[in-house]
C-alpha cells in the first residue's frame, strides 16, 4: 500500500512491522505425551493450532509478522479480524504501548519509537479509545479531572485561560452535557464512558484516533451514538482513524478503507466496498459468509 | 436423534398437543437494595412453545439474564418472585428446592456465556459431561457411551480423546460444545441458551449456532435462547421477546416481527443493525442510554428515546396486548406502526 498512496498524504505509516512475545507460562512446558499444553491453547486462541515455523525456530510467540499500512489524514482505515489476528498488537505498537522486533511506526515519514521516546507532538499525535469504558478510566477521578489529567500530561495541547470553559466546550464536543464533569466514572453509564474516552483522547487534539473496539462493548442503541459520534468528529477535526473491530458490518458502515488480518499477517486490504463486497482472499470470504446478516434470516427460518 | 432419546423418553404429546412447555406468566422479580427494591422484570408474559426456539433480546438492565434463571432457579438471594412460572402446568415459583433440584438438569438444562467460568478446571470434560448420569445410578459402561455420543452430537471431534481433556485444553468454541454437550446429558425438554456465541469469534459463532439450530430441531427440544445481538435471535429463533428496562415491549414470530416491528424500539434495534456485504448508511442513534428498572421513566418506560413519542406515553404505562395474530407490543401506537 505504501507504494500507491502518495507519500505527502500519509499521516501514519506501518512498514514492515513484527511484534513477538516471550515464552511466558513456559514453566507448565509440554506435556509428554503430547497432547495438549499451554502453548496449544495459546495457538489455539489465535483460532487454529498452527505455529508457523519462526515461531516454533525461536519458541516466541509471534502476534504480527510483517504489517505494512498507512492512514491518510482524514481517513478511516478499519482493522478486521479474528481474536488473536494481531490487530490489537499493532495498534499498541501505533501508539507505542509494544516495541516492535522489527519494521517502524512512521509519522509523516519520522520513525517513531517507544511511547517513552515520542516527543511531546508525536505522543499528542496518535491516542487511543480502549474496548471498555470502564476499566479505562479511573472510577475514582471525576470526568473533569480526567480531562485535566490529560491537559496535565501535555500542556502543550492546554486551553490558554478558562479551563473550565474549554472543558464544557470539549464534553459538548463529544456530546455530553456540562454536568457530567463533576460526576465520577463509576457513575456513568457505559455509553457515556465511552465518550469520555474519546474526550480525553481528543482533549490533546491528536491527528489520529486508535479505536481498539471502540464499539464492542456497548449496547447495540449506544453503539450507533458512539459510531455517529466518531463520524462528525472526523469531520469537524480532520481526525484520521484505525478502526479496530471484529464487526464487519460497523467497519464497512465507517471504513474507507480495510485491512484483514489473519495470524499476525494482513491477507487482503482495500477499498472497504471492494474488499467486503468482492473479497479475494479465501479468509475474507470465510469471515463473510460466517458474519450473519438480518436480511438473510428469515428464509432460513422458515425451512 | 432417536439414540439419544433411547436413554429417557419423552413423552411425544408434548409436540402433538401444542400445549406450551413453559408459560411465563406475570413474572415479576424484586432485586433488595439498600433501603428498598428495585423490580428487575415486571410483569412479563410469553410461552415456550415444545420443540420451538424463542429468542429473549434486550439491552443491559433489560431483564433478560434474571428472566432465564428464574427459569432454572438462580435468581440472587433475596430476590422476591411474583407472577407464576408454569412447567407443563407447574409452577416453579412455587416448587419445592428438591423438586426443583430433580428438574435441573433434567427437564430443564442451561448453558452459559462464559465456558470457561462454567465448567470446572480440575474435572476432565468427560467427567463432566456424564455427571449427571453417574448420578443417576447408571453403570460406567453405559455413561462413557452416552458421554462419547453427546460430545460427537455437540461436534467435539476424537471425543475418545477429548474427553480426557481438561476445560483449559479446549478453545472457546470446543469448550462451548462441551457445555452443550453437559447440558443435553440429561436429556432436557428445554434448553436455555444464554449468550451462548457472545464471547465467540464470527467463524465460531456461526458453527455453533448452526449446531444450536440442528440439535433443537432433531431432539425437538425447545430452546430460550438470551442474546443482546438481533442477529443472532434472527437467525435462530422462531419466536422473538423483545425487553425493555424489565418489561416486554413486543413479541412475535421473529420473521414478522422483523421484518415488520409493532413497537419502535424493536424498529431502532432492527435499524441498527448494519449489513456485512453492502455498506448501510449509520442509522439514525436513538437519544440516550438505555432506561434500567433503577430508573424507570414514568409512563412508557421508552418514551425519552422515543421517535413517536406523544404527551401519552408521557403519562399512560402501555399494556402488552395483541395487536396482529400472534403478535403482542406494548405501545400506544403500535397500529400506526404496522400499517405503516
Amino acid at each position: 500500500m505504501s507504494e500507491d498512496v502518495d507519500p505527502g498524504g500519509t499521516l501514519l505509516e506501518v512498514r514492515d512491522l513484527r511484534v513477538t512475545f516471550g515464552r511466558r507460562g513456559a514453566w507448565l512446558g509440554s506435556r509428554a505425551d503430547g497432547r495438549g499444553s499451554w502453548f496449544r491453547s495459546r495457538a489455539d486462541r489465535r483460532g487454529s493450532w498452527f505455529r508457523s515455523p519462526a515461531e516454533r525456530q525461536s519458541g516466541r510467540f509471534v502476534a504480527v509478522d510483517g504489517v505494512s499500512l498507512a492512514v491518510a489524514p482524514d481517513e478511516i482505515v478499519g482493522l478486521v479480524g479474528e481474536s488473536g489476528s494481531g490487530k490489537t498488537t499493532v495498534a499498541r505498537a501505533v501508539v507505542g504501548l509494544v516495541r516492535p522486533d522489527s519494521g517502524s511506526v512512521l509519522l509523516d515519514g519520522v520513525p517513531l519509537g517507544p511511547v517513552g521516546r515520542r516527543t511531546t507532538a508525536q505522543q499528542r499525535a496518535a491516542q487511543m479509545v480502549f474496548q471498555d469504558p470502564r476499566s479505562s478510566l479511573s472510577p475514582r477521578m471525576t470526568v473533569a479531572a480526567i480531562i485535566d489529567e490529560a491537559w496535565r500530561t501535555h500542556p502543550s495541547s492546554a486551553p490558554p485561560g478558562d479551563r473550565t470553559a474549554a472543558l464544557h466546550r470539549l464534553l459538548d464536543d463529544v456530546g455530553l452535557d456540562a454536568s457530567v464533569a463533576r460526576h465520577r466514572a463509576d457513575e456513568l453509564s457505559g455509553g457515556q464512558c465511552q465518550r469520555v474516552s474519546i474526550a480525553r483522547a481528543l482533549a490533546v487534539r491528536p491527528r489520529l484516533l486508535v479505536c481498539d473496539e471502540a464499539v464492542s462493548a456497548l449496547d447495540v442503541s449506544v453503539q450507533a451514538q458512539i459510531l455517529r459520534l466518531l463520524v462528525d468528529l472526523r469531520e469537524r477535526h480532520h481526525l484520521a482513524m484505525l478502526f479496530i473491530s471484529h464487526d464487519l458490518g460497523v467497519v464497512h458502515q465507517i471504513a474507507d478503507r480495510i485491512a484483514v488480518m489473519r495470524r499476525g499477517v494482513v491477507v487482503e486490504e482495500g477499498l472497504t466496498a471492494d474488499v467486503l463486497g468482492s473479497p479475494r482472499h479465501e479468509y475474507t470470504r470465510g469471515l463473510l459468509d460466517a458474519a450473519l446478516e438480518l436480511s438473510t434470516a428469515g428464509a432460513e427460518n422458515s425451512t | 436423534m432417536s439414540r439419544t432419546r433411547t436413554s429417557h423418553p419423552r413423552p411425544v404429546s408434548d409436540a402433538t398437543t401444542g400445549d406450551p412447555l413453559l408459560e411465563v406468566d406475570g413474572l415479576v422479580i424484586d432485586l433488595p437494595v439498600a433501603g428498598g427494591a428495585i423490580r428487575v422484570v415486571d410483569r412479563v408474559t410469553f410461552d415456550i412453545p415444545p420443540a420451538t426456539t424463542v429468542g429473549l433480546i434486550g439491552e443491559s438492565g433489560s431483564g433478560k439474564t434474571m428472566t432465564a434463571n428464574a427459569m432454572i432457579g438462580l435468581l440472587p438471594n433475596g430476590a422476591a418472585t411474583g407472577g407464576e412460572l408454569r412447567w407443563r402446568g407447574e409452577d416453579l415459583l412455587r416448587a419445592s428446592p428438591a423438586r426443583r433440584r430433580r428438574l435441573r438438569g433434567h427437564e430443564i438444562a442451561m448453558i452459559f456465556q462464559d465456558p470457561l467460568a462454567a465448567l470446572n478446571p480440575t474435572q476432565a470434560i468427560g467427567r463432566q459431561v456424564g455427571e449427571i448420569l453417574r448420578r443417576a445410578g447408571r453403570p460406567r459402561a453405559e455413561v462413557r457411551q452416552r458421554v462419547l455420543e453427546l460430545l460427537e452430537l455437540a461436534g467435539v471431534p476424537e471425543p475418545a480423546t477429548r474427553m480426557r481433556s481438561y476445560p483449559h485444553e479446549f478453545s472457546g468454541g470446543m469448550r462451548q460444545r462441551a457445555m452443550i454437550a453437559l447440558a443435553l446429558a440429561g436429556s432436557p425438554a428445554l434448553l436455555l441458551a444464554d449468550e451462548p456465541t457472545t464471547a465467540l469469534d464470527v467463524t465460531v459463532q456461526a458453527r455453533i449456532l448452526s449446531l444450536l439450530r440442528s440439535i433443537q430441531q432433531e431432539q425437538g427440544l425447545a430452546m430460550l435462547l438470551v442474546s443482546h445481538d438481533l442477529r443472532v435471535v434472527a437467525h435462530v429463533a422462531h419466536q422473538v421477546v423483545v425487553m425493555y428496562a424489565g418489561r416486554v415491549a413486543e413479541r412475535g414470530p421473529t420473521t414478522a416481527v422483523l421484518a415488520r416491528p409493532a413497537h419502535p424500539y424493536t424498529r431502532a434495534l432492527v435499524e441498527s443493525v448494519p449489513a456485512v456485504r453492502t455498506r448501510t448508511a449509520l442509522a439514525h442513534p436513538l437519544p440516550g442510554t438505555p432506561a434500567t428498572p433503577a430508573n424507570r421513566p414514568p409512563g412508557c418506560a421508552f418514551h425519552p428515546r422515543c421517535p413517536l413519542a406523544r404527551d401519552r406515553c408521557r403519562t399512560e404505562e402501555p399494556e402488552p396486548r395483541s395487536v396482529a395474530p400472534g403478535r403482542w407490543a406494548a405501545c400506544h401506537f403500535a397500529e400506526e406502526l404496522l400499517s405503516r
